[in-house]
This record gives structure tokens, sequence and C-alpha cells, in this order.
């Protein structure tokens, strides 16, 4: 049996995953802060065909909170696999007016996952499986109005590129994702997306990725043209843009 | 909860709506939306008009309320959120030998949607509309108040809700029975039908389950009223139960694409497809009860201006109304395709419930004033012969009209009063159609 554990699974693209690899027969454990909503994801995921579906308590912010759930894990047999969807993304408006949040960004979207993930590593280098990191585009370029979360999902994304060269010698996985705009709460009511996918697409294309072994994807896919394009920019022509 | 300014339509695309929308990702966001911003709800949007829509109001996306909250595999009892789509239950389920008693002509829908317009299938004349396998709903209602209703525990709350066109409450989650599936297919048989009055016969005669009409809607003389019938039951067979991926109308077509002479062409060819003799063939269950869900968007092939779709059903006494209805359409030249007749039992949950027992027509028009001048005569015609129009497709009758149609009218208008005292629920078609003022 392989068991995956899915942290920020309350997020609509972490549930649209947790559904795909719950329809494999994989079992599924959903880590997040609301107990509610996670424990009724559980039930969906039984009902949806996971092996087996439980909720865990999972809070970036909260190391003590890690140790528990890779003791579950460790209960497990089989492939043990993790998906990360934990994220934040405060307005870089909010930030500038209270730079603390800064440590939070961090915390969240980087420090947090990478240190759980450290402290899962050994089992999966012990039992094989995939490690899925979800970071963003906004990763790639730091830009005026982002350059926060940019950061923070820039040093996940280069975290998760060590992870896989370490991974490799023991025949696990790890796929870093990179979104574009996805119609998730994150980005409801929000000024300026356009291509909006939805998670479900998403959530398709990164359990593709997970069965291909893809080591880096973006998703839908054409982000990587925009991305390559934005890279391409010279940093005297960047620095006087402002998106 | 953060709210999204935005613009909304009605799947025909001729009522729009722009507004403050909020899409709760879980059951406590969506309570507290109810206790402090209520607002009516919508699903996937496929109903054809204003049912869904509040234009310069506020509403509820409840497509993210989609989880399966039990399954019982024993009896097939099934409880879900409102978002739940039924075309994902059919797909999740029907291997494990169960699937909805009832789905309409296509998957998208959710089960909110299902129970407002207490929709019905191709199975009607057995099994009913789909409110007649709600075991039990729960309505949040302005305010937040909470509430399980059950055919029993409030039987004028249920049948105001079944059909109810979403006034007695935001429906959060129901419990389904779903009906056995010996497996994910269903076994098709097709038969060419020369006229009009061959496809009543064929209609009262047949014993199948599931049985639906294509009528060719262009013939005329002595071919009016020609076209398929397919009858099936649920059978074995593939190893999915849904359909292949769709594929998408990316563009609004320009309005030539469904001219008259295309849609003779193609009528002509459809009708030809099955042999003189007829045939049977295995699919899966979503292959035949969603065909139009092979091409996603599919109401851009009418252009900009959007369509209608016109659906009545007569009594059976009055059959031969249904006829000069046929007849007026096919001379008219400015219909589509796709035409659909079916025979429905008498089975309807609610006050507001569309089916009666007799012969239900459905045909789409490309939106031009010609073609509304019609369909206005068409809607008369069924008045006249004492039919109904399906309230989530018409656009065009008037509230006297409908109300003559719906004889329970103000009792459900009394309850939505009690549910929802401030009208905070009201949506387009309520203020269209003056359906909840009583006593004006
Ligand atoms: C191709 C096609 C084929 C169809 N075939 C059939 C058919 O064979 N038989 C049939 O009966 N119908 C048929 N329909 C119509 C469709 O089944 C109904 O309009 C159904 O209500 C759509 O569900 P929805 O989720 O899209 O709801 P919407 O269209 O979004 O909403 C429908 C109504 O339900 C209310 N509502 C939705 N969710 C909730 C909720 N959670 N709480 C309270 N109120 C809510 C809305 O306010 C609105 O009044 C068809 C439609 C299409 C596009
Ligand atoms: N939406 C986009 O356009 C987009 C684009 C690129 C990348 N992404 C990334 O995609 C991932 C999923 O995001 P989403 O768009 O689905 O938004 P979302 O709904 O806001 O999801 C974020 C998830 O992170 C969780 N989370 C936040 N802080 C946490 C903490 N301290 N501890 C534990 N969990 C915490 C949230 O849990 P709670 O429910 O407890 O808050 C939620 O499950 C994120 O990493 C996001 O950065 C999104």
């Amino acid at each position: 049996m392989s068991t995956w554990i899915i942290l920020g699974a309350t997020s609509s693209m972490a549930r649209a995953f947790a559904r795909e690899m719950a329809e494999t027969g994989a079992a599924v454990l959903v880590a997040g802060r609301d107990m509610d909503d996670l424990r009724a994801l559980a039930t969906d995921l039984d009902a949806r065909g996971a092996a087996a579906a439980a909720a865990l308590y999972f809070d970036a912010g909260d190391p003590a909170t890690f140790a528990p759930i890779v003791k579950v894990l460790g209960a497990t047999e089989g492939k043990v696999s993790a998906a990360v969807f934990v994220g934040w993304m405060p307005s870089q408006a909010e930030i500038d007016a209270n730079p603390s949040l800064i440590d939070q960004v961090g915390a969240v979207n980087y420090t947090g996952p990478a240190r759980f993930l450290h402290e899962l590593a050994p089992l999966i280098e012990e039992r094989g499986g995939t490690v899925v990191g979800v970071t963003s585009v906004a990763g790639d370029r730091g830009r005026f109005s982002n350059y926060v979360y940019g950061s923070a999902k820039a040093g996940f994304a280069t975290y998760l590129s060590g992870l896989r060269n370490r991974l490799n010698r023991s025949g696990a996985h790890v796929v870093t994702v990179k979104p574009g705009f996805v119609d998730t709460s994150m980005t409801w009511g929000v000024e300026g997306m356009f291509l909006v996918a939805a998670p479900s697409a998403v959530a398709k294309s990164i359990a593709k990725a997970v069965e291909k072994k893809k080591n880096v994807i973006y998703t839908p896919g054409f982000w990587w043209i925009i991305m390559t394009i934005i890279k391409l920019v010279p940093e005297r022509i960047f620095k006087k843009l402002s998106f | 909860m953060l709210w999204k300014e935005t613009d909304y339509a009605g799947w025909a695309r001729v009522h729009k709506a722009r507004g403050n929308v909020a899409r709760p990702e879980r059951s406590t966001q969506l309570t507290r939306l109810m206790e402090e911003a209520p607002a009516p709800a919508y699903g996937m949007l496929r109903s054809y008009n204003d049912s869904p829509l509040n234009d310069g109001g506020a509403a509820i996306d409840m497509t993210r309320m989609d989880k399966i909250l039990h399954f019982d595999p024993e009896t097939g009892v099934l409880e879900v959120e409102a978002g739940v789509q039924l075309g994902d239950l059919i797909r999740l389920f029907a291997p494990k030998g169960w699937v909805p008693a009832v789905v309409p002509g296509t998957g998208f829908p959710t089960v909110g949607g299902a129970i407002a317009h207490d929709i019905h299938g191709k199975n009607h004349h057995v099994l009913g509309s789909f409110g007649q396998h709600v075991l039990s709903v729960t309505l949040l209602q302005p305010g937040g108040k909470r509430v399980e209703v059950t055919a029993e525990s409030d039987a004028a709350l249920f049948r105001a809700t079944m059909g109810g066109i979403g006034q007695t409450g935001v429906i959060v989650s129901a419990k389904l029975q779903m009906i056995p599936t010996p497996g994910n297919g269903m076994t098709v048989k097709e038969t060419r039908v020369g006229s009009f009055d061959e496809f009543l016969a064929l209609l009262d005669g047949s014993d199948y389950r599931y049985n639906v009409g294509w009528i060719d809607s262009t013939a005329t003389g002595s071919a009016l009223g020609r076209g398929i019938f397919e009858e099936a039951e649920l059978s074995g067979g593939p190893d999915k139960a849904g359909g292949a991926p769709a594929l998408p109308v990316p563009i609004n077509l320009p309005g030539f694409a469904l001219s008259a002479p295309t849609v003779k062409t193609f009528n002509a060819l459809y009708w030809r497809k099955v042999p003189a003799r007829g045939r049977t063939h295995v699919m899966s269950i979503a292959q035949h009860v969603f065909p139009l869900d092979k091409l996603h968007d599919w109401y851009r092939l009418y252009g900009k201006r959007g369509f209608h779709q016109f659906q009545c059903v007569v009594p059976l006494q009055n059959a031969s109304v249904l006829k000069e209805i046929v007849q007026k359409i096919a001379r008219s030249g400015l219909a589509s395709p796709l035409a659909v007749i079916k025979r429905m039992g008498e089975g309807r949950a609610g006050m507001l419930s569309f089916p009666m027992e007799g012969y239900t027509l459905a045909i789409d028009f490309p939106a031009r004033d010609k073609a509304e001048t019609l369909i206005k005569a068409l809607e008369a015609m069924t008045v006249e012969a004492e039919g109904r129009l399906y309230l989530g497709k018409d656009a065009l009758a008037s509230g006297d009209q409908i109300k003559g149609m719906y004889p329970e009218w103000e009792a459900w208008a009394a309850q939505a009063a009690k549910a929802d005292p401030d009208g905070v629920l009201i949506t387009d078609i309520v203020r269209r159609l003056q359906l909840r003022e009583i006593g004006k």
C-alpha cells in the first residue's frame, strides 16, 4: 500500500489532488488547521475510494506539530509520499505596513514545510515515495507587487531542488510544481488575475507529473513560456516595471 | 470571506447578471455568510434562464461545497453537500453498484440545482422526479438557522423546497436514495421513427426504464415529427461509467452557423445514422445520458445573443396540441436540431415541480426577434392545452401564465415568506414572474 500525506489540505487545489490520489486507491492523510473541514474531507476521500483516510493537525508555524505526523506515517506500511500545498500570500501593501509579516510568510511558504520534509525525509528514503512541493511562478523573479511571497516560494523551490538531489540517491522522487493563477480562495476577488486555471485541472497535471516522474512543472504548461520571457527581461529594464 | 464582483449568466446567455459573489470552500464559511450577509445560492448555472441570477445583488456560488458526507454501500443511501455534480456521482458510484435515481441530460448540474428545479430524467415515467428520491435536505436560512427537513418532519416546507428555486433557504446538503445498477454501462436500442403519430405510439408502448426521442424539427408533411427513439437499460459493459473528455467550443460562433440549411442537413444525416431496421449497442452510462457533454460550453454555438429553450409538457389527452406545436416549429424554420420528446409520468415532489402526466417537448432556438414571437405563440398554445412550462428554462412567459400553470404557487410563496421574511433570497426569475407577491 502507498500512503500520501497532504499538507494544507483545506486548499481547493490540495483537495482536488487528494481526490486524484484517493481514486487511485492510496491511503490519504490530510493535514492542516481546520480540523472540522479536514475530518469532512477524510470522509469524502474514503467514499471516493481511498484505502484509508484521516485528518491530522499541522501548523506550519508550530514545528511541534510535525513529529506526531511523521510518527503516524512511520506506523503505515509501504511507500510514503508527501504533497505540500501550504501557502499564504498577504498583499505586498500589508507587508509594507507590517514588516514582521515577513517572518510568517517565510515560515508558512518555506521554512515550516522544509523543516517538516526534513524530518520526514529519512522515512521516504527508507520506504520510497514521492514529494510534491507547490511553489509558484511568483518565485521565478522578484516583482514589485509580490516579492516577499515570491522570495519565500523561491527559497522553497531551491530547497526542493536540493531535496530531489538527495532523495534521488535512494530512488525517491521530488516534483516541484509552479502554478500560474489558479481559481482558489487565494485569488478569489483579487484584481489583475488572468488565464485562471481550475484547481481540478491543476491537480490532474500534478498527478500526471508524479506518475511520469517530472522534476519541475509549470501548470498550466503555458506559464513556462510566460516565465521564460519574464526571466529574460534585462534587470535594468525589469527594475522599472511595476506588476 | 471575500466577495468578488463578477459577471455571470444563465446557460442560454439571454439572461445575464452582475453582482458580488461569494464562493465558500467549507461549511463554516457558508454558515457565517448566511448569518452575516445572506444571499441566494447557485450551482453550475445550467439553468437556461434567470433562475440562478441576482442581477445587482449578491449571490453564493455553491460549487466548492462538494464533499461526500456519507455513503452506505449496502443501502445506496448517499449524503452529499449541495455542490456535488451529478456526473461525478455516476462516475464514482456506478462501479460500486449505485447511481442517482434521476439525472438530467447533462452531468454538470449540482445536487442543489437538481433539488431546486426538482429535475426529471429519461426514466421519469418509471421513477418520477429527483425530489422523490431525496430522503432529507438540510437548509441554511437567512440569519443562520439550520433545519433538516424530511417529507414527514415538515411536509409543506419539504414540498416548497423540492422545485422551490432556492427560496426556502440555501440547500447545504441532502440525503439521497440511489438505485442499483448492474454495472457502468447502458444497453441502448435505437429505432427510426417515421412520423409524429408513430412516435407517440412508441412512447406509449415502451417498457424500457430509460427512454427519449429525438425529433427532426425541420421535417414537414408526412415526415412531420420523424426522429429516433432511444430506449435503454442500465447494464454491465464498459470499465468506466464516465464520458470521454469533452472538446471545447472556444469562441462564440457567428450567427449563420445554425442557419436553417445547416440544421436541415445535419438533421437528415442524424436521422439516417440509425439503420432502418434499428440497432442496439452498449456504451457507458454518461455517454448515453449526457450526450451533449461531449462539447464544453456549447452555448457558444449560438453566438453572442444566445438562445432559448422552449420546454412544455401537455396532458396525454391534448397530444394533438403538441402535434400542432411541432408543426408550427417545423414550418418556422427557426429551430436548432436539438428537439427532444418524452412521455412523463405523474411523479413530482414539490409545489412548483414541472412534471405532469403527459408528453414533454424541449427545443432550442437561436435568440432572434422572430423566434421570440414564435415561442410566445407556443406558450399560449401550452396554456390552451392545460400544460406547463419549465421554470429552469423558460425566459419569456408572463407571471400570470406561469401562476396559472402552478396552482399551488401561493402555498409555495407562503413557505418562502416564512423561511425568508425579508426577501433576501429573491432572484431575478422571482422578480420577473412576481412569484412571491401574494395577493397582488
Ligand atoms: C444540456 C442540458 C440538459 C438538461 N437536461 C435536463 C433534463 O433532462 N431534465 C431537467 O429537469 N433539467 C435539465 N436541464 C436543466 C438543469 O438540470 C437544471 O436547470 C438544474 O437546476 C441545473 O443545476 P445547476 O447546479 O446548474 O443549478 P443552477 O442553474 O445554478 O441553479 C438552478 C436553481 O437552483 C437554485 N440553487 C442551486 N443551488 C442551490 C443551493 N445549494 N441551495 C438553494 N438553491 C440552489 C438556484 O437559485 C436556481 O434557482 C438541462 C440543462 C442543460 C444545460
Ligand atoms: N491560487 C494561485 O493562483 C496560486 C498560484 C501559485 C501558487 N499557489 C500556491 O498553491 C498553494 C495552494 O494555495 P491555494 O491557492 O489553494 O490557496 P489557499 O486556499 O489559501 O490554500 C493555502 C493553504 O495553506 C494553508 N495554510 C496557511 N497557513 C498555514 C499554516 N500556518 N499552517 C498550516 N497550513 C497553513 C491553508 O490552511 P488554512 O485553511 O488553515 O488557512 C490552506 O490549506 C499555496 O502554496 C499557494 O501559495 C497558488
